[in-house]
């Protein structure tokens, strides 16, 4: 069982030295001269004139929030309609009263506007 | 192979298997790479036809030896690391971009038991490692330390999560018919016809799983996150040399691994359409090829979606549709007419 999972671990090393390979062997073939200029941040040809770590849209933040609900709400669902077939009718009908809470909050999300953007 | 087993003892078994698997997984990643490198040059000439141009066609016939001067032009420039960036994550945003667009490929089924490692999680894997791309948009804006790149990862991590929920919902639609999360067992539930693939008891899951996808790598119209023409290049501006053409390299990437699994989970995979002509690999080579064409098409032809309007379809459209068809295909499997979503 256990072993059918070695191949995956070697190919995600195999993913990471796709993606390290070029960069090392750029840093091999390729010219390196650092200058003060070329390595500031790019900011339109201006001097960078405050940090660019800078406050942002609190929306940005509810959205990843929303997500991770919604996305655990996924998880959850995945075995449930692996095994739809055997638990038929009764876990259907439990299923849809978790549905229901979930979209009760989500209607209660969309009339709060936490998914207006303009 | 005798003087080999001499060698290794005892460490034999562990060290055939490991190089047959390596082997293996070099045959996927090889070809892999000819299809990113070329599905570069087939944009560049199909949406320079589509606007009546040639695209490239000097170096070599055709332009054909094109993606091959493109990268020894990357090679041979300088990587740049901005003094105000944080140098180790700076350089860690890129492999991690393109790391899970090849590691997904470890379960990805090509033909009736062709494929790496056959196991019952195969969807849940790609769905996790689908998941970590967007963890190299996010290191690599945030490691830049620049403005632009700081907006296009906020911007592109919102969006990718967004469209996530509906893409993973779509899924669900497709778990409901298959009852698998085996990718070789979806495929052989849509055996018989075109008539049985998934894309017609689902088909409004399909195209919010294609359209997610669109949004889900980054391509127009739904590429605020580069957003040349208001952010530069968003998350990638401080970039150059190699270091850009990972990132380069793993929208292709991407892109041609969620056609893959469109393919196979709503389009039979390599399943023929028609009883009487037998399935084979280049049926998937097929489906494939016509996604990635879609992709393409799409670039050449829709203006660039506004990032309130991207949110809204994400967030208003597609969840709500996705929700009301997994509670319908529920609901029609618990009346006779179940057969039809099976």
């Amino acid at each position: 069982m256990l072993e059918n999972y070695f191949p995956i671990l070697l190919f995600i090393l195999v993913g990471l030295a796709v993606g390290v390979g070029p960069l090392i062997l750029s840093k091999l073939v390729s010219p390196s001269r650092p200058d003060s200029a070329k390595n500031s941040p790019y900011e339109c040809g201006f001097e960078a004139f405050e940090d660019a770590r800078m406050k942002f849209d609190v929306r940005y933040y509810l959205v990843a929030i929303l997500f991770i609900l919604f996305d655990l709400e996924i998880a959850f669902l995945f075995p449930w309609a692996v095994v739809l077939q055997e638990i038929g009718l009764f876990g259907f009908l439990a299923m849809m009263v978790f549905l229901g809470v979930l979209v009760i909050g989500f209607i209660y999300e969309w009339m709060k506007g936490a998914l207006e953007w303009d | 192979m005798e003087w080999l087993s001499n060698l290794f003892g005892s460490y034999w078994p562990a060290v055939e298997i490991t190089g047959w698997t390596l082997i293996k997984i070099i045959a996927i990643v090889a070809p892999l790479m000819g299809a990113v490198a070329y599905l570069t040059l087939a944009e560049r000439k199909v949406i320079g036809y589509m606007q009546v141009r040639i695209g490239p066609n000097r170096v070599g016939y055709f332009g054909l030896l094109q993606p091959l001067a493109d990268g020894i032009k990357l090679l041979f420039k300088e990587v740049i690391l901005p003094t105000a960036s944080n140098k180790a994550l700076f350089l860690l945003g890129p492999v991690l971009a393109i790391a899970p667009a090849f590691a997904a490929w470890a379960v990805v089924p090509f033909d009736l038991n062709m494929v790496l490692a056959d196991v019952d999680a195969g969807l849940l894997y790609i769905l996790a490692m689908t998941s970590v791309a967007v963890y190299g948009v996010i290191i690599a804006g945030w490691a830049s330390n620049s403005k632009y790149a700081f907006l296009g990862s906020l911007r592109s991590a919102a969006q990718i999560v967004s469209y996530e929920i509906a893409m993973g919902f779509a899924l669900v639609g497709v778990l409901m018919c298959a009852n698998s999360l085996n990718l070789g067992k979806i495929v052989l539930g849509q055996e018989g016809g075109f008539w049985h693939w998934y894309f017609i008891p689902l088909f409004p899951l399909f195209i919010v799983y294609f359209i997610s996808a669109v949004a889900e790598t980054n391509r127009a119209p739904f590429d605020v996150a580069e957003g040349e023409s208001e952010i530069v290049a968003g998350f990638h501006v401080e970039y150059s040399g190699m270091a850009f053409a990972v990132f380069f390299l793993a929208e292709y990437a991407n892109m041609i691994l969620v056609s893959m699994l469109a393919a196979l989970m709503f389009l039979g995979g390599w399943l023929s359409p028609v009883p009487f002509i037998p399935d084979s690999f280049l049926w998937l080579l097929a489906k494939v090829g016509f996604l990635l064409f879609l992709f393409l098409w799409f670039r050449a032809t829709f203006p660039r979606y506004r990032y309130d309007q991207i949110m809204r379809l994400g967030w208003k459209v597609f969840i709500p549709i996705t929700i009301v068809w997994i509670v319908f295909v529920g609901g029609m499997m618990q009346t006779p007419w179940a057969h039809l979503f099976h």
